[in-house]
C-alpha cells in the first residue's frame, strides 16, 4: 500500500472498498477505470476455471482422510452456470455408488466447486485442518468431492448417508476484491428438495475475510447448537459472538 | 377460457391466463429454465396480441394462482379498490396501455386508479410496452415517502449508501461510511448487509450508526438489513431501529423460504409504529425483491418471475414503505441471462412499482458470473434517471467487497445529477453546503483534511 497522502486517503488504512478514490470532475480518474475492469477481467475467468480433485484427494489423503468423487447432472461449466437445478441432484452413477455404501453417519461433508473452484483449492484444506478436531467423537462420512456442484447438492448427500448434519464447503460468487472466497453452510436433517432458511451460512472465508480457526469454531458451536435443538436455519440464531465474548476472546 | 391468436400460419393457443402472461414476457433465463417461456418469436408475439385484446375485468374472474392456496393472492383480493378501478374498468390491457401513455393521463390521475390495480393487470399491461413506454409513464409518476427527510420529489434522486465489509469490522464500514457522505451518498438510508444476521452484530452496527448520525447531525436513516425477526427482537431491546427491513417475494411459498409470513411483517409494522422514531414522517419499512426470486425458491407455482415480482409489490404496498429496492442483477444468469435482460427488467421492475404506488429504488448491479459489465449499468443508470427512479445504491468503486456483485459508486451518482440535473433529497443537500462538501450548484467541493467528517 503506497503512503497515504492526506486524511482522505487514510480511510483505505481501514477497509479493502474501494474508498478515497479521488475524482476527475465527479467521474473515476483513468487509473481508478481500469484497475476495475483489471479486476472484472479476473473474476469472471474466475467462473470458469474447473476443481482440481485430484489435488484435493491427495491433500485429505494427508489427513487420512477418505474421499468420494461425486458427479452432478450438470456435465459442464456452461450447463452448470446456465442450470443451477442440475447442479443440485447426483447424476445416476452418483447416486448409485452412494446408496450402495449406505452405512448411516452422524456428520456428511462435502467440497464443491460452486461458482469458485479457486477458493475450495485455497481454504478447504486449511480450514478441514482447523475445524476436523472440534467435531470429534462423531462419526464422519467419506469426504465427498463435487464438480459442478451447488449448496443443495449437500441435502441429497447427507441424505444418502442418513447423517444428521451435513455440511458444505463451497465456493462463492467471485468479487471483484475476493475472486477466491469460500463459503460454508451447514442443515440439519438433510432432505432432498430442503430450501435456503433451512440452513445456516458462515460465508467470506478467504485471506483478508473470516480467518479459519474463526470459521471453524462457529461452525462447531453452530453444530452442537444444531444437534442440542434439533433444527438449523432462521430458527437456530447465531449467538456464536455472544458466546464468544461470554467465554473467551473472539480477536482473530 | 381458451385464449388464441393467429400469427403466420400458426394458431397458438393458450390454457390459462397466467400462461399468456408467461408466454407474452420478454425472453428471460429464468422463464426458460421453468419450461415457462414462449419458445418461438411468433409464440410470444401471439401471447402479446392476445394478451392486449383481454379486458383488465378478466383480471379479477380468473386468479393465477388461488387465493385458496397462496396468502398473497388472498392480500390481493382483499386490497383491490373496486371504486378506484371504476375508470378503467372498460379497458382492455392494450386500451389501458393507451389510457397511460395518454397526454391527459398524469400522474395524479394514475395515483387515482393505482390502488384498484392488481399485480397481475400491472404485470401484463408492462409486457406489452417497449422500453420507452416503461420510462414516459413512469417517469409521470411521483411516489413521495418521508423518515427524517423528503424523498422521491420532482427532479431529486437520491442513494443508499452501502458501506459493506466482510467481516462487519466497525472500522471498516465507518471508512466507506465517511468516504459516502464525502461524496454526498445516503440520503435514502445508510444501510449495511451484515455478515452475521446475529443480533449482537446488528445492535452493535445499528448504535454505530446512530451516534454518527447524531454527532454530525445528518438528515437521513440508517437499517441493519437484518432478518425481520431479528430486528423485531433488537425493537423489544429498545435498540435505536430506524427502518425495518425485509426481502420479499410473491408468493406465499417464497416468504416462507424467506422465513417469514405477512403476519410477521404485520407484527414488524406494529412494533416500527410504535417507536415512531420518523421526525416528519412515518414510513419505516425497507424491502427489497428481486425477479427470480420465486422461482429460485421453487415457489412461482407457474407464475412466470416478472409476475412474481411485481405481486411482490402487492406485499410491500400494504405497508407503506419507504423505500423499496429491486436488485435486479444480483440473482445470476440463470434468471437474467445477460445485460440486455437486466436492462429490461430494471425498467420493468421500476414502472410496475411505480403502477403498483411504490418508491421505487433500483439496485443496478450485476454479478460475475453474468454476461454484463460495468457499462450495461451505465445504460440502465441513465435510463432509470430520465424515469424518475426514486433511488440507487451507492457503493464505493461499485465494488461490494462482502456481497461480491458489482453495483453503482458513488461517482456514478456524480454522473447521473451532472447529466440530468438530479438533486438529493432537500434535507440532505441542505447539509451537505452547511458541512462544507458541496456548492449550492451540487458541485462538489474539493476535499480538503480538515474536513470535519475526516476527524472522526
Amino acid at each position: 500500500m503506497t503512503k497515504p497522502a492526506n486524511s482522505w486517503e487514510k480511510l483505505r488504512n481501514f477497509t479493502d472498498a474501494r474508498v478515497a478514490l479521488g475524482r476527475a470532475g465527479g467521474s473515476l480518474k483513468t487509473a481508478e477505470l481500469l484497475s476495475f475492469r483489471k479486476d472484472h477481467a479476473l473474476a469472471k475467468d474466475a467462473v470458469w476455471t474447473e476443481l482440481d480433485i485430484y489435488f484435493l484427494q491427495e491433500e485429505l489423503k494427508k489427513l487420512k482422510l477418505e474421499t468420494l468423487v461425486l458427479e452432478t447432472q450438470a456435465k459442464d461449466r456452461e450447463t452448470f452456470i446456465k442450470r443451477p437445478d442440475l447442479g443440485r441432484k447426483l447424476n445416476a452413477s452418483s447416486t448409485e455408488s452412494l446408496q450402495t455404501l449406505s452405512q448411516s453417519k452422524e456428520i456428511s461433508i462435502i467440497l464443491a466447486d460452486g461458482l469458485s473452484a479457486q477458493a475450495i483449492a485455497l481454504h478447504a484444506i486449511p480450514f478441514l485442518q482447523e475445524f476436523l478436531p472440534l467435531i470429534q467423537g462423531h462419526s464422519l462420512a467419506p469426504i465427498s468431492l463435487v464438480k459442478q456442484g451447488r449448496v443443495a447438492i449437500s441435502d441429497e448427500i447427507g441424505e444418502l448417508f442418513s447423517s444428521k448434519l451435513s455440511i458444505i464447503l463451497i465456493g462463492e460468487r467471485p468479487g471483484l476484491s475476493s475472486p477466491y472466497s469460500m463459503g460454508v453452510y451447514l442443515t440439519y436433517n438433510p432432505k432432498a428438495g430442503n430450501t435456503d432458511e433451512k440452513r445456516n451460512c458462515i460465508s467470506n472465508i478467504r485471506t483478508g475475510g473470516l480467518p479459519y480457526a474463526y470459521a471453524a469454531e462457529k461452525l462447531a458451536f453452530l453444530c452442537s447448537e444444531a444437534l442440542r435443538l434439533k433444527l438449523s436455519g432462521v430458527h437456530l440464531k447465531d449467538t456464536f459472538d455472544h458466546h464468544l465474548l461470554k467465554n473467551e476472546s473472539g480477536k482473530n | 377460457m381458451v385464449y388464441q391468436h393467429s400469427v403466420g400460419n400458426f394458431n397458438f393457443s393458450f390454457p390459462d391466463l397466467k400462461t399468456v402472461l408467461a408466454k407474452a414476457s420478454p425472453e428471460k433465463s429464468g422463464d426458460q429454465m421453468a419450461g415457462l417461456a414462449a419458445t418461438s418469436e411468433q409464440e410470444r408475439i401471439a401471447a402479446k396480441l392476445v394478451l392486449a385484446d383481454i379486458p383488465l375485468k378478466q383480471f379479477l374472474n380468473e386468479e393465477i394462482i388461488s387465493s385458496e392456496i397462496d396468502a398473497v393472492s388472498r392480500l390481493i383480493q382483499e386490497s383491490f379498490d373496486a371504486k378506484a378501478f371504476r375508470p378503467i374498468s372498460h379497458l382492455t390491457v392494450g386500451g389501458f396501455r393507451d389510457w397511460l401513455l395518454s397526454y391527459e393521463t398524469d400522474g395524479e390521475k394514475i395515483k387515482e386508479i393505482s390502488p384498484g390495480l392488481t399485480p397481475e393487470m400491472v404485470a401484463a399491461v408492462s409486457k406489452i410496452m417497449a422500453n420507452q413506454d416503461l420510462i414516459l409513464v413512469a417517469s409521470k409518476i411521483r411516489v413521495i415517502t418521508k423518515f427524517r427527510n423528503t424523498l422521491g420529489l420532482k427532479g431529486h434522486f437520491s442513494t443508499r449508501l452501502q458501506p459493506n465489509h466482510a467481516t462487519d469490522d466497525a472500522k471498516g464500514i465507518m471508512a466507506s461510511t465517511i468516504d459516502g457522505l464525502l461524496y454526498g451518498v445516503g440520503d435514502a438510508v445508510i444501510g449495511i448487509n451484515p455478515v452475521s444476521d446475529s443480533a449482537e452484530t446488528t445492535l452493535r452496527l445499528l448504535e454505530m450508526l446512530e451516534k454518527l448520525r447524531l454527532q454530525y447531525e445528518i438528515p437521513t436513516q440508517s437499517c441493519i438489513l437484518s432478518h425481520v425477526t431479528t430486528t423485531l427482537e433488537l425493537i423489544a431491546r429498545k435498540a435505536p431501529v430506524d427502518l425495518i427491513f425485509q426481502s420479499i417475494g410473491g408468493t406465499e411459498a417464497t416468504n416462507s423460504s424467506f422465513g417469514f409470513s405477512l403476519n410477521t411483517l404485520e407484527e414488524a409494522y406494529q412494533a416500527g409504529k410504535e417507536l415512531n422514531r420518523g421526525s416528519i414522517g412515518d414510513n419505516f419499512m425497507y424491502f427489497e425483491t428481486g425477479q427470480g426470486s420465486a422461482h429460485s425458491a421453487n415457489a412461482h407455482n407457474g407464475v412466470d418471475q416478472q409476475t412474481c415480482e411485481v405481486r411482490a409489490y402487492a406485499v410491500a404496498r400494504k405497508f407503506k414503505p419507504l423505500l423499496v429496492n429491486t436488485v435486479v442483477g444480483f440473482i445470476g444468469p440463470e434468471y437474467l441471462y445477460d445485460g440486455k435482460q437486466v436492462i429490461r427488467a430494471g425498467l420493468e421492475d421500476h414502472f410496475c412499482g411505480k403502477l403498483m404506488g411504490l418508491p421505487m429504488g433500483c439496485d443496478i448491479c450485476y454479478t460475475n458470473h453474468i454476461e454484463a459489465d460495468q457499462d450495461d449499468m451505465d445504460n440502465l443508470l441513465t435510463l432509470l434517471g430520465v424515469a424518475g427512479c426514486n433511488f440507487i445504491m451507492g457503493i464505493p468503486g461499485a465494488d461490494d467487497v462482502m456481497l461480491n456483485y458489482q453495483s453503482t459508486s458513488f461517482h456514478d451518482q456524480l454522473y447521473i445529477r451532472q447529466v440530468l440535473g438530479l438533486k438529493r433529497a432537500p434535507e440532505f443537500d441542505e447539509w451537505l453546503i452547511k458541512m462544507n462538501l458541496m456548492e449550492s450548484s451540487g458541485k462538489m467541493l474539493d476535499i480538503s483534511s480538515g474536513s470535519k467528517l475526516l476527524n472522526l
